[in-house]
């Protein structure tokens, strides 16, 4: 018998509940984000003085350590690579950053689509499990085999088959797919079925059909999980797309920008690396947007929960 | 008096983790009247929750024959003769307090008018009205409590199951929340309440009778009828034939009537 009844008496949690406590977290959660992000940076810039300080090679006993990748070829300076962004990659063309903006939106719009079919497939996938222990067991195997399968090694056939279908443009949201999918599988399914078991005789006790025992119990109960799978997704599928682009002959987006000045690395490494910074940025703002849609659907939970 | 639910020489076997057949309920034969306020007690592991998930058919019965308002169990179940009341109170953490009452009237079609107009006076009822839209986490485990008697009753089911329903509640809340339940119970007519407990004290306040079972496998030890005038209060508490019932609940509970027991002294 679960006995999940809380003993606490009724005023504190009303007090609670009517008058919140100002709620500081988020200010402070940001912070100590922005704190880490200098903290890093100091960490970078120190090492890279510390070793031009030895002139890149650290005297210990009778050896020494080549500390030459932290000299400006290797590692630029944090200034140097936000520079970068304001300087044209090619002669005479735009300054870099409204380049990786364009190819920021080509791969964020792949990923989003790879995105979508990958959380409705997933979505459907756990409904079908949820309800058929014969296909969980038959498939939930084959979703998880999926995953050990590298996706560098089926990308490039991912490209071929739908360009024989007629279909090249879909093949990088379908490998960014590939990557989503499965996260939504697992989660989703836990959420449906994790349902307290006296949730359910309720269920039964009011002669529910199945129908009614998925849209008001299964999904519901489901929805934080989803969310967990869905900001996982989010993040896979930038980096999905960004994969994808590479066989696909698609030349706009951030994955082509990553080949290109990792060839030139050695000319101007701060290229590369504001194209990281940028793929970066796009992955986490994709994050960002599903834990905002979260919090405005998922609004049940108790506020130290969340 | 007609009986609401008739059982006749019900037996319940589970199969133990080890394969083992466990014998959980033995030859149980009771007949609950209609209007009767009726409890099920027993130490752990008697079979009382499982003779009420029988009732409300959330689990079937190895052998025996159960009616519930003149028909099989399932049948019942599915006129949606009953409503039921967890130990915990089961609300759905995503809807607010009204939405839970309104949830059995959602499943049983009922219009949204008439879903909204029966929820508001079922949390009249459990004085529970200034509460519509908070959500389950912002009321004490008492107040939802309240909220799951609501959300049985909203259909109006004329049998009520409760197991062990304020079992996790603290002394005091628990009393209040008897007296609550004897309010609802006595404001609608003809409703009949079977009611499992541990608790002796309970058991006696609440009923017309108590149904006291023995341990595995679970048995009718003794039926003892609570004649204690009603309406009862606090003060019920303090008569003589409430002391005396408590203490027969306790012997037959101890395995065997306060007669046995003296003789058994006397030896």
């Amino acid at each position: 018998m679960v006995a999940n009844a809380q003993k606490s008496p009724p005023s504190p949690a009303l007090a609670r509940a009517e008058n919140p406590p100002a709620d500081y977290s988020a200010v402070r959660r940001v912070l100590a984000s922005l704190a880490l992000l200098i903290l890093l940076g100091l960490l970078w810039e120190g090492i890279k003085a510390f070793a031009e300080s030895t002139n890149y090679s650290l005297p210990i006993g009778s050896g020494a350590i080549d500390l030459t990748v932290f000299n400006d070829q290797q590692l630029p300076h944090l200034g140097a690579i936000f520079n970068a962004f304001l300087q044209p990659a090619q002669r005479n063309g735009p300054p870099l950053l409204q380049e990786l903006i364009g190819a920021s939106a080509f791969t964020l719009q792949m990923a989003l689509v790879g995105f979508a079919l990958g959380g409705i497939i997933g979505f459907l996938l756990a409904v079908l499990f949820a309800h058929s222990r014969l296909m969980q067991g038959g498939c939930l195997p084959y979703v998880v085999a999926s995953q050990t399968v590298p996706i560098l090694a089926i990308a490039p056939m991912i490209v071929i088959w739908m360009g024989q279908a007629g279909l090249r443009e879909w093949s990088i949201p379908v490998i960014a797919a590939y990557l989503t999918f499965f996260p939504v599988v697992i989660y989703t399914l836990r959420g449906l079925t994790a349902v307290p078991p006296t949730a359910m005789e309720l269920m039964q006790s009011y002669a529910a059909n199945r129908w009614e025992i998925l849209t008001k119990l299964r999904l519901p109960n489901a929805l934080p999980h989803i969310f967990t799978a869905l900001k996982l997704s989010a993040t896979a599928s930038v980096v999905g797309a960004i994969i994808g682009e590479l066989p696909s002959g698609f030349q706009q987006g951030l994955g082509i920008a990553i080949l290109n000045f990792a060839r030139s690395y050695t000319q101007s490494p701060e290229r590369l690396w504001a194209t990281i910074v940028m793929s970066g940025v796009v992955g986490i703002g994709f994050f960002i947007v599903i834990v905002l849609i979260e919090r405005l659907v998922v609004r049940w939970r108790r506020p130290e929960e969340s | 008096m007609t009986a609401v639910i008739s059982i006749k020489s019900l037996n319940k076997t589970f199969r133990g983790s080890d394969g083992a057949q466990v014998q959980a309920l033995e030859d149980i034969n009771l007949d609950i009247v209609r209007g009767e306020f009726i409890s099920l007690i027993g130490p752990s592991g008697c079979g009382k929750s499982t003779l009420l998930r029988m009732i409300a058919d959330l689990i079937e019965p190895s052998s025996g024959t159960l009616t519930v308002n003149g028909k099989p169990a399932a049948q019942a179940r599915k006129d949606r003769d009953y409503g039921f009341v967890f130990q915990s109170p089961t609300l759905y953490d995503w809807r607010t307090i009204i939405k839970n009452v309104e949830l059995p009237l959602e499943i049983m079609k009922y219009s949204k008018e008439e879903r909204e107009q029966r929820a508001s006076e079922m949390l009249q009822l459990v004085e529970l009205s200034d509460f519509h839209h908070k959500y389950p986490w912002q009321l004490s485990g008492g107040m939802q409590q309240r909220v799951s008697i609501a959300r049985a009753l909203a259909f109006q089911p004329n049998i009520l199951l409760m197991d062990e329903p304020f079992g996790a509640l603290d002394e005091m809340t628990r009393e209040r929340m008897n007296n609550e339940l004897l309010r609802i119970w006595t404001a609608i007519p003809d409703m009949t309440v079977v009611f499992v407990t541990h608790s002796i004290a309970e058991a006696v306040y609440l009923s017309d009778r108590v149904v006291v079972l023995s341990p595995r496998p679970g048995r009718l030890a003794e039926i003892i009828d609570v004649p204690l005038p009603r309406p009862r209060g606090p003060e019920t508490r303090d008569l003589d034939e409430y002391f005396h019932l408590t203490s027969r609940v306790r012997h037959a509970l101890r395995g065997g009537t306060m007669e046995m027991q003296k003789v058994k002294v006397i030896d």
